[in-house]
């Protein structure tokens, strides 16, 4: 027999929780006798009564524990179960509610209590994400920060905080994740599978998980980094912690690394920390002469040894036939509007968008300017959203935009992206649809609209109808955003 | 686009090596707690749109209620919260609060016990002058003058203490002193003063007797049977009581406070159950000393006698939570009846003070809001220590007497969570399933929700000597918060 009896001072149940406790304790196999209780005279000299030592100099404010067991393994087990139950005891009084409305949480740290949380979700204006992101990390949580604005240094002190607690930060500026099979932000509903995901950018990541779901390969999780993790200030930080995380996920076979080009000094880091993986780590990084993000996702493929399919593709209903002329595209996700540049580039030259800044450092195409030559525009950069919505949720901009393009005559082309998924429009082909057709009708068949439509066939949209609907106004639709540039440039670039 | 790999495209190890090394449903080498292996539970601040996506996907959600917090107060608070000892120094501080133990140990003379001199007076709330000074808090420190001999008439009392003539009378604030004292909270050193210990931390506090209701001190009355009332006080009462205490031993003042919460206390606005409980531990030896019969007449007839030791068993516990470097944890809240201030741990004896608002409740008799005087007295160190307002919901007996209803009292206890940093776990209310008292008011919390605290709180009388005409809530400045965090954000840069 093994015996165990100590005193701690100064900590208090009542006697019910007790009770239950010292019943549980005793309920198992091979404890003979079990007592948590306050030590009042009664339960001291009760313990006595059960064959125990009481410990010397204790009162009523001091919890008394006495278990007796077979050996000291179901000795060391009990007293392991003992602080669970006790544990619970006081956490389920936190959670306890009794009479009245409770009401709703005012801080994140006061709903972190109140549900079994692994994870906060910040959306709050700029200036005022940094305090709910912090009190996040220290209620033990991981935190997305969806908001944009933040200053660096408070991104740096968040992801340093992070480090310490072992925690991730996703973001600022963080619009997709999924975690858990939890889609965050703008997701797409994909099949949980083996790869992972570590996003510097939100559409980049929709792009490669709903080209690798199209191709019957599940996502384990997406974390989301936020645009200036490989920065040379924030070096990394999120991305070293998402690679570790991942890489000790069971489910994650194969990890793909999406993000514009890191400064040379952090790319030397993830390089490092790279090799020390168990886990394959490729990377899908939007420079000229790297591989799109289709290509990758054909890599990916290739490596997990699975088939890498043909495309969905929804060829328009009147053959587009090259023309001269220029291509404009107006897009919602940013990575898709770099990745289209990078390709029609290569095609084309030098485009004007707001993504680009010229010799002088200035942009090289800002809000409110007529386009010339060729030109890509993202909605989606902050000139856009300040004080409205993003372009997923609120299309006027784009749609005002597309109307104007359409009357320029030397437009040839107009490629537009679609991006589904949870939290995007409900049905974006509603009034694009429509002013897809209407652009066509205003022209003489010198104008072809391309479409590049991001998402998978279990979207809350369904990505099929919204193809079919686009198509039949007129639009050739792409499920990969690289084919649709490709093929926006060759319209152009003449046979 | 080239299709060769660039240089950073480094496949690590071949694909198939990788799952061998972490069996599935293993726990314990889970990264980030667990985030990547438990069911997903997300809380969210911020726009509905993606809490919405949320529950589309059925994912538990628990929303927060987001506001911007208070104007001025973004700055400063980004510099606490996001200071990296900041958490950890208001968790230690929030402990040592809630692992305090109060014991009575003793009675005494205020002049034996903390070195008061004649000419010196102790008041609640933040320092204060004569010329400053509020109706009640002028009317209690006439009567205290009165009593302590100092002066023959209240004319010669206020011309003293306007240093008119006769030299002049000091004046401190009882925070300053290990010390607390309801409403005026005017300490002179006849008066006999509770002693408690923290048998945890082994600290010392003081509060004054309780006098009872009507016509007393405490609010501002002088006339001579408030005089006689103190003059017995220190004749009878506080012998009897140390000559009681003393063959009792220490009382523990906790237990009892945990019990009255049970029976309906709320241990600032009422006390009936404390005050039973406590004459209940004495009685005994109370019986067997001289005017014991007389002391437990007197307490018998005074529900708030237990309000004087609940003071002081929060002020031992408020100030063994002082001086944690970057805690902004308040230590003191306190009114004089011209200012209403604050302490925080982590600033020191630095006080933010803004004025003191005029209680909304419920008067006495004719009495109406023109008659009330600002809100004062030291009693507010049972808010400080998770009490009073923040405890109403234990008290449903009284939430009529300050102008309420009882799901009032829920909804104030309830809100108090979002304020504080802990729950007490000795102090429940039963109505709450048991729920321990929110304690520890973090002034961040203020700041970031706007949500101040609610207090408790007796109504004195504007002009001098006019005694108790009301009861009712009041709450504190929001502007002392912003203070108070600024002030910490000051100690807290490089």
């Amino acid at each position: 027999m093994s015996t165990h009896v100590e005193a701690r001072r100064g900590v208090y149940y009542d006697s019910v929780t007790l009770m239950r406790v010292s019943r549980q304790l005793s309920a198992r196999a091979e404890v003979s006798h079990a007592l948590t209780a306050m030590a009042t005279e009664l339960n001291r000299d009760l313990l006595t009564q059960m064959g125990f030592d009481p410990p010397q100099d204790v009162g009523p404010g001091d919890l008394l524990v006495a278990i007796r067991a077979v050996d000291q393994t179901v000795l060391a087990d009990a007293r392991e179960a003992l602080d669970v139950l006790l544990t619970d005891a006081s956490s389920a009084k936190v959670s306890a509610q009794g009479l009245g409305t409770v009401p709703p949480a005012r801080t994140i740290g006061s709903a972190a209590g109140r549900i079994d949380a692994t994870l906060a979700l910040v959306s709050v204006p700029g200036p005022y994400a940094f305090m709910e992101a912090m009190d996040a990390l220290t209620a033990g949580l991981s935190v997305m920060i969806f908001s944009d604005n933040m200053p660096v240094e408070e991104e740096v002190a968040l992801k340093d905080a992070a480090a310490r607690l072992d925690l991730l930060v996703m973001g600022p500026d963080c619009g997709t994740a999924v975690v858990g099979g939890a889609g965050l932000g703008f997701a797409n509903a994909v099949r949980p599978g083996p790869v992972g995901l570590v996003a510097a950018s939100g559409t980049g990541s929709q792009q490669l998980m709903s080209l690798l779901d199209t191709a019957g390969v599940g996502i384990s999780h997406a974390l989301g980094v936020g645009g200036r993790d490989l920065s040379a200030t924030v070096s990394g930080r999120s991305t070293l912690q998402a690679l570790a995380a991942l890489d000790a996920d069971p489910a994650t076979e194969l990890i793909i690394i999406v993000s514009k080009p890191p400064s040379q000094r952090v790319a030397g880091l993830i390089r490092e920390a790279v090799r020390r993986l168990s886990t394959p780590v490729l990377f899908a990084l939007l420079e000229q002469d790297e591989d799109d993000l289709t290509a990758v996702a054909e890599r990916a493929l290739r490596a997990l040894g699975r088939p890498v399919p043909a495309w969905p593709h929804w060829p328009a209903p009147v053959a587009q036939a090259p023309a001269p002329g220029f291509v404009r595209g107006l897009f919602a996700g940013g990575t898709l509007c770099e990745e289209a540049m990078l390709i029609a580039t290569d095609a084309l030259g030098p485009i004007g968008s707001n993504l680009r800044r010229t010799a002088t450092g200035e942009p090289a195409w800002t809000h409110g300017q007529a386009s010339t030559g060729h030109c890509m525009i993202d909605f989606g950069a902050d000139e856009f959203t300040a004080g409205r919505a993003h372009p997923m949720i609120d299309p006027a901009l784009r749609l005002e935009r597309l109307a104007a393009e359409a009357a320029d005559p030397s437009c040839a082309v107009l490629l537009l992206d679609v991006v589904l998924g949870y939290g995007a429009e409900p049905d974006p082909a509603a009034l694009l649809a429509p002013a897809i057709e209407d652009a066509l009708a205003s022209r003489d068949g010198d104008l072809a609209v391309v479409v590049s439509l991001c998402g998978t066939a279990a979207d809350p949209q369904d990505r099929d109808a919204q193809a079919a609907a686009l198509r039949d106004a007129g639009a050739a639709v792409f499920c990969s955003n690289a084919t649709a540039a490709r093929h926006a440039a060759g319209l152009v670039q003449g046979p | 686009m080239p299709q060769e790999p660039a240089d950073l495209s480094v496949v690590a190890d071949p694909p198939q090596a990788a799952a061998a090394s972490h069996p599935i449903g293993d726990q314990r080498g889970a990264r980030l707690g667990g985030l990547l292996n438990r069911e997903p539970g997300i809380v969210a601040a911020g726009t509905p749109v993606l809490t919405d996506a949320l529950a589309q996907q059925a994912v538990p959600v628990e929303s927060v209620d987001w506001r911007p917090p208070v104007p001025g107060a973004t700055e400063p608070l980004a510099t606490v919260l996001g200071h990296p000892k900041h958490a950890a120094a208001n968790a230690t501080a929030v402990k040592r609060l809630l692992a305090s133990r109060p014991h009575l140990v003793d009675v005494r003379p205020a002049g034996e016990a903390l070195g008061l001199t004649a000419g010196t007076f102790f008041h609640a709330g933040p320092p204060v002058t004569w010329e400053r000074a509020s109706g009640p808090m002028r009317g209690a420190l006439i009567g205290a003058m009165l009593a302590e001999g100092l002066a023959d008439d209240p004319e010669a009392a206020e011309r003293r203490l306007a240093r008119g003539d006769a030299g002049p009378v000091t004046l401190d604030s009882c925070h300053h002193h290990r010390t607390v004292g309801p409403m005026a909270g005017v300490v002179g050193p006849s008066m006999w003063m509770f002693v408690i210990e923290d048998a945890e931390h082994g600290g010392t506090a003081f509060c004054s007797l309780n006098e009872g209701l009507g016509k007393v001190l405490r609010y501002g009355a002088y006339g001579p049977e408030v005089v006689d009332r103190l003059h017995w006080m220190s004749a009878v009462l506080g012998p009897a009581l140390r000559a009681a205490i003393r063959r009792h031993g220490p009382v523990d003042l906790k237990a009892i406070m945990a019990q009255a919460l049970q029976m309906g206390d709320e241990l600032h606005n009422r006390n009936r159950a404390a005050t039973s409980l406590f004459v209940r531990e004495l009685a005994a030896d109370l019986a067997e000393v001289e005017g014991g019969a007389e002391v437990l007449r007197f307490i018998g007839g005074n529900d708030h006698f237990f309000l004087n030791l609940a003071m002081a068993a929060g002020k031992g516990a408020a100030d063994a939570a002082r001086d944690v470097p970057g805690s902004s944890l308040v230590v003191a809240m306190a009114r004089n009846g011209t200012d209403f201030g604050i302490q925080l741990s982590g600033t020191g004896d630095r006080w933010f003070t803004g004025p003191a608002g005029v209680p909304d409740g419920l008067y006495l008799g004719s009495y109406g809001p023109g008659d009330a005087n600002p809100d004062i007295g030291d009693s507010t160190i049972t808010e400080t220590t998770g009490l009073g307002g923040f405890a109403m919901a234990a008290a449903p007996a009284i939430v009529r007497f300050i102008g309420g209803e009882v799901p009032d009292a829920l909804a104030a206890t309830q809100r108090m969570y979002e304020i504080t940093l802990a729950e007490n776990p000795v102090f429940q209310v039963p109505i709450l399933s048991f729920r321990g008292t929110p304690t520890g008011i973090d002034a961040t919390l203020v700041a970031r929700t706007g949500i101040l605290p609610v207090v408790n709180t007796g109504i004195a009388g504007r002009v001098a000597g006019t005694g108790q005409v009301g009861a009712g809530l009041v709450s504190p400045p929001a502007k002392i918060f912003t203070d108070a965090v600024t002030a910490l954000a000051e100690t807290l840069r490089p």
